[in-house]
C-alpha cells in the first residue's frame, strides 16, 4: 500500500469519503427504500454549498449546517410535490427542479464561484478545537455517525417503516392507511437535507464553492451505494447503512489510487458512470446470458436427437 | 354497518370501450354479516370492493361505512376502518422487510399511534401471540424478510395484518384461489376463525359455489353490474348449488358463464 498511496492521500480520501457518504445515504433513502431516482441531487448538492458558504462568510460557521439543510428540505419539497400532487413524472420533477436550481445557486452566491479561504468554518474551529492532524477526519466521522445514528432510529418509527412500505409495495402500503404523497414528500425532504449537508460541508472542506461542483453527484453517489451495497451485501438495515458509507469511502480510496497512477482526472466521472450503469446491468445481463445458455443446450439436444 | 346505495360507475365513457360496472346497486350490510358474493367474470365484485375502498370515486350514489359518509374520501382514509385482503398474496405485505417490520405497520394502522412512535417490547410480545395463532412457526421467524415467505404464509400474514386492529369491515377478493388446494382450506380456516372470534362484517367474492352456500350467513348473486339474488339465514340453508344456478337464470334469463364456478369442487 505504501508505495502506491502515501497516508496522507489515504487520509483524505477517507475524508472525503465519509463526507461524500451523506449523498449515498441520502440516495439509500430516496432510491432504495423509495424507489424514487431523485435527479434533483447535483442541484441540491450546490445548493446546501451555496447557502451554506454565504451564511459562513456572514460570520455564522454554526448557522450555515441548519441553514444548507433547510435550503435543501425546500428543494425536497419542491420535487416531491411535482411528483405526488401535479402528476410529473419522478424523473422529470427531478430534472425539472435541477435545472431551476442552478439559477437559484447563482442568485445565492451573487457570481459563480465563493471562496471561503479566510472564512471561519465548522473545519477551522475543529482545528482549533481538536488540533492535531486528524481534525477533518474526526468532523466528519462526526456527521456521518450522527446522520447515520439518526436515519437508523427514524427508519424504525412509524413514519420511517411507511417510508420504506412505499417503495416495496405500493398496494399494500394504501391498505395499511398510509398517504403515499406525504411519505414520498417526508423521504425528500429528508433526503434534500442530507445532500445539501454533504455540499455545505464540501465546501467548508475544500474552501471553495463553485456553480459545477454538483455536476454528476448523483452518479458518483449512485455508484458508491451500488458498491456498498454490492460488497457488504443486503442483510439488516443497519448494516445497509454503514456498508453505504464504507461503499462510499471505498470509491474515494479507490479514486484516490487511480489518480497516483497518473489516470487524468476528467475520467472520474466516465469511471462512475461505467460503475453504475454496469452494476445496474448486471442482474439483466446474467439472465439474459442464462437463457441463451439453455436455448443452445436445448437446440443441440434436439439436433442429437434427429441424427439418432 | 354498510350501507350502498343507487351505487353507478361507468368505466372509458364516451368511448367503444365504454362500460357500465355497477348500476344503480344498492346494498345494506348489517353489522356482524357474513356476504359471500359470486357471479360470473365482468359481473362487477371487484369493482363493488374498489369503490367501497376508494381505488375510484363513483359517478353517482353514496357509500355510508358505520354512520360516516365515506363517497368521497381518499382510499388511505377509508382503510383506517377497512381491512382488504387480495387474491394475489404478494399484494398485502412489504416483501423487503422483516415480518415485525410488517406487523408493526398494519399494527399502527389505525392512525393513534404518534407519526415517530417505534414498537415496544409490548407490542413484538403481541406480534408473536398472534403470529403463534397461525400455526405456521412464524413466531419464530419475526426477523425474516416476508418476501423468503411461501404464498399461503404471506397470505396468512396478510390476514392477521388486516385484523390486527378489527376493522369495521373485512373485504376478502378470492383470497384463497391463487394458493394449493390444502394451504387454501387451512387460510380459509384460519379466516372463518377470526371473524367469528371477532364478530367481523365481512363481505366475500369467491369461485366456489359450494364455499358460497356454506360459509356466513348471505348470499348475494351479482351481474351486469347489478345484485340479481340476495338470500339469508334460513331461506339459503336450504339451498343447493343447483338451487343456486335455477335462481341465477331466472334473474337474468341466461345460464351462468363461468366455468371456475361450475367446475369448482366440494370442499371436505
Amino acid at each position: 500500500m505504501g508505495q502506491i498511496i502515501s497516508l496522507g492521500v489515504l487520509q483524505s480520501a477517507v475524508e472525503l469519503g465519509l463526507v461524500y457518504a451523506l449523498v449515498a445515504l441520502a440516495l439509500f433513502l430516496s432510491y432504495s427504500m423509495l424507489n424514487v431516482c431523485d435527479l434533483s441531487t447535483d442541484g441540491c448538492f450546490t445548493l446546501g454549498c451555496a447557502v451554506g458558504a454565504i451564511v459562513a462568510l456572514a460570520g455564522h460557521p454554526f448557522l450555515a449546517i441548519p441553514a444548507a439543510m433547510g435550503a435543501g428540505v425546500l428543494s425536497g419539497f419542491v420535487t416531491a410535490q411535482l411528483q405526488t400532487r401535479f402528476g410529473v413524472e419522478s424523473l422529470l420533477a427531478g430534472i425539472i427542479v435541477n435545472t431551476g436550481l442552478y439559477t437559484i445557486n447563482i442568485l445565492v452566491m451573487g457570481k459563480v464561484t465563493l471562496n471561503l479561504n479566510s472564512t471561519t468554518t465548522l473545519f477551522t474551529m475543529a482545528k482549533v478545537a481538536f488540533g492535531g492532524g486528524y481534525y477533518k477526519l474526526l468532523l466528519a466521522l462526526l456527521f456521518v455517525v450522527a446522520v447515520v445514528a439518526v436515519l437508523l432510529w427514524f427508519l424504525g418509527t412509524r413514519l420511517g417503516l411507511s417510508i420504506r412500505a412505499t417503495g416495496d409495495n405500493a398496494s399494500m402500503v394504501r391498505a395499511s392507511s398510509i398517504n403515499p404523497a406525504v411519505t414520498v414528500t417526508v423521504g425528500l425532504c429528508v433526503s434534500g437535507a442530507l445532500t445539501a449537508l454533504a455540499g455545505c460541508l464540501i465546501g467548508e472542506y475544500n474552501k471553495t464553492c463553485d456553480i459545477n461542483m454538483g455536476t454528476g453527484m448523483v452518479t458518483i453517489a449512485l455508484a458508491s451505494l451500488i458498491i456498498g451495497e454490492t460488497i457488504f451485501g443486503r442483510k439488516s438495515i443497519g448494516w445497509r447503512a454503514v456498508g453505504v458509507v464504507l461503499g462510499s469511502v471505498l470509491y474515494r480510496i479507490v479514486v484516490a489510487i487511480a489518480l497516483r497512477l497518473n489516470m487524468p482526472a476528467s475520467a472520474l466521472k466516465l469511471v462512475s458512470a461505467v460503475i453504475v450503469a454496469v452494476a445496474i446491468a448486471l442482474p439483466t445481463i446474467r439472465a439474459k446470458a442464462a437463457f441463451y445458455r439453455k436455448k443452445r443446450a436445448a437446440l443441440a439436444a434436439r439436433k442429437e436427437r434427429k441424427a439418432c | 354497518m354498510l350501507s350502498i346505495r343507487h351505487l353507478s360507475k361507468t368505466f372509458n365513457a364516451g368511448t367503444v370501450n365504454e362500460k357500465q360496472a355497477l348500476r344503480d346497486l344498492s346494498l345494506e350490510v348489517p353489522d356482524g354479516d357474513f356476504i359471500t358474493i359470486i357471479g360470473s367474470n365482468g359481473a362487477g365484485k371487484s369493482t363493488l370492493f374498489n369503490a367501497i375502498c376508494g381505488t375510484f370515486y363513483a359517478d353517482a350514489g353514496e357509500i355510508v361505512l358505520a354512520g360516516a359518509d365515506i363517497t368521497y374520501l381518499p382510499e388511505y382514509k377509508r382503510y383506517h376502518e377497512i381491512g382488504h385482503i387480495f387474491q394475489d398474496p404478494m399484494k398485502g405485505t412489504a416483501p423487503h422487510m422483516t415480518i415485525e417490520e410488517n406487523l408493526s405497520i398494519a399494527y399502527f394502522r389505525a392512525g393513534r399511534a404518534g407519526t415517530l412512535r417505534r414498537v415496544s417490547r409490548a407490542d413484538k410480545a403481541l406480534f408473536r401471540e398472534q403470529l403463534a395463532l397461525l400455526d405456521m412457526g412464524l413466531e419464530d421467524r419475526m426477523k425474516s424478510p416476508v418476501g423468503l415467505l411461501s404464498g399461503g404464509q404471506r397470505q396468512a400474514l396478510t390476514l392477521l395484518m388486516a385484523t390486527m386492529v378489527t376493522p369495521k369491515l373485512l373485504l376478502l377478493d378470492e383470497h384463497t384461489a391463487a394458493l394449493d388446494p390444502a394451504t387454501a382450506d387451512k387460510v380459509l380456516s384460519l379466516t372463518m376463525d377470526i371473524v367469528s372470534a371477532r364478530r367481523l362484517t365481512c363481505l366475500m367474492v369467491t369461485h366456489n359455489m359450494h364455499q358460497a352456500l356454506s360459509l356466513g350467513n348471505r348470499t348475494i348473486m351479482m351481474d351486469g353490474g347489478k345484485i340479481v339474488l340476495d338470500v339469508r339465514d334460513e331461506t339459503r340453508a336450504g339451498m343447493t348449488v343447483q338451487d343456486l344456478l335455477d335462481q341465477f337464470a331466472a334473474g337474468t334469463g341466461s345460464a351462468l358463464d363461468a366455468d371456475r364456478i361450475l367446475l369448482s369442487k366440494k370442499p371436505q
